[in-house]
């Protein structure tokens, strides 16, 4: 026990801008992803019928292959191609692309529980579709997403260790590298697992606070 | 075309990939099943410290990335082989999640039906094992079919710790093959796909199954 206080000590340091590379990596992903999420989500409810395919094949097909794999067609599979990305950008677009098809599905749900009468009434004052989905829609649909949205931005958060695959210096591969350099690599994961809970608590923390924030009584999705 | 001779002469490989994969796949699943369930039922029926333990141990388990528990439980003091070490660090972390759906699902099984079941004589366990949970297995396949898609991704994750599961086929095939790299990653992706429709397609039959007219969850 004392010498893994004193072993965490030791590497605790190098830990850290593991951290923080984990968390700039996150930061990163989940506003990609909920930018992305939030357009293809859009046109997979207003758009005509062959943006509708496309975008549904996309979602569907990435939602149905592993985050790893992504990471590895980008880095390995795009390299080979010739187009050799550094790892951290890498894994950044792999996870971007991957978190934006779920906060699509998200998206989709919200959108689709605002009651058409909404888009009608908008369309009826004189408001473009595209207007009304900006101006009517958006911002209700936004307020009903945060619940399962916030999820999946919890999800990304833990899932960024993968990078770890790829050689992204985040929290991963410090435990890794400090492992194998000690030849303690027990210790070592197992101050990352406490990194990581207390990272994973704190982000959980403050989604339930923007979720109380924003919360308006009676307006909630549908069960 | 080349590559596609060369994929259809590694297809036993491949074969032996996704037999890997799926043994760990339902390994997890029943790891985390009994296990989830056991939380589920210890957060609802148990008494003051069993609930303050099982949800002290399904947070931490909800908090810790799968790939984290997998590098801890594969070096663990003792010797564990690959396999046994995915299938525990996946399990584990697979029934935080399943414990919510279970959580869920006992949950939303109407209270009379328990009140019922005390008044007609029954113990607990005869309650929790006869009334309860017959009903819940029917709420909880659909969210469950989610966590088995969920996880049938993440058994790729075991590629780390070195199971010869299809990612690692597909990097050995690469390897020998002399590039192809994105053809056959493509190729994994599709195989992924369609397994994970499948498994879904058989959950949504076995959903419609066990369906009970007038049963269905209530909003």
């Amino acid at each position: 026990m004392i010498s893994f206080f004193h072993y965490a000590m030791e590497i605790l340091p190098d830990m850290l801008s593991g951290a923080w590379i984990t968390i700039q990596l996150s930061v990163v992903c989940i506003t990609v992803g909920i930018i992305f999420g939030m357009m293809l989500g859009v046109a997979r409810v207003y758009s005509s019928k062959y943006i509708y395919w496309i975008v549904t094949g996309y979602v569907e097909f990435l939602r149905g292959t592993p985050c790893l794999l992504q990471l590895f067609f980008i880095y390995y599979g795009l390299g080979d191609m010739g187009l050799l990305l550094k790892p951290v950008l890498a894994a950044g677009i792999a996870l971007g692309i991957n978190t934006s098809v779920y906060q699509a599905e998200y998206f989709r749900g919200a959108i689709q529980s605002i009651k058409p009468g909404q888009m009608t009434a908008a369309r009826a004052m004189g408001l473009s579709k595209w207007k009304a989905i900006r101006y009517v829609i958006l911002p209700q649909a936004l307020r009903l997403v945060i619940p399962s949205s916030s999820n999946e931005i919890i999800y990304m958060f833990k899932y960024t260790s993968v990078a770890f695959a790829v050689g992204v210096p985040e929290l991963l591969a410090q435990a890794d590298i400090t492992g194998a350099m000690n030849f303690r690599y027990f210790e070592s994961y197992l101050l990352a697992a406490i990194i990581y809970t207390i990272m994973v608590f704190t982000v959980a923390k403050i989604m339930s606070i923007i979720e109380k924030k924003v919360y308006v009584p009676g307006l909630q999705l549908m069960q | 075309m080349e590559i596609i001779r060369i994929l259809i002469s590694e297809l036993p490989q491949f074969a032996k990939g996704t037999l890997i994969a799926l043994e760990v796949l339902a390994g997890l699943l029943a790891l985390g099943l009994v296990l989830g369930l056991a939380i589920a039922l210890a957060e609802i029926f148990g008494n003051t410290v069993v609930k303050f333990f099982a949800t002290t141990l399904r947070k931490f388990l909800w908090a810790i990335p799968q790939l984290v528990l997998l590098f801890l439980v594969f070096y663990l003091p003792f010797d564990l082989n690959p396999v046994c070490a995915a299938i525990i660090a996946l399990g584990l972390c697979s029934s935080a999640f399943q414990s919510q759906i279970f959580r869920g699902a006992i949950l939303s099984v109407q209270s009379g039906q328990i009140e019922a079941a005390k008044a007609m004589g029954l113990s607990k366990p005869k309650i929790i094992f006869y009334i309860v949970i017959p009903q819940m297995i029917r709420l909880s396949i659909g969210p469950w079919t989610n966590e088995f898609s969920s996880e049938l991704k993440d058994t790729s994750l075991a590629y780390v710790v070195g199971v010869v599961e299809i990612m690692r086929q597909a990097k050995y095939i690469i390897a020998y093959t002399f590039g192809n790299t994105a053809a056959v990653y493509l190729f994994v992706g599709v195989l992924y796909f369609m397994l994970t429709r499948i498994g879904t397609y058989f959950f949504y039959k076995l959903e419609e199954r066990l369906w009970v007219p007038g049963f269905e969850k209530r909003s």
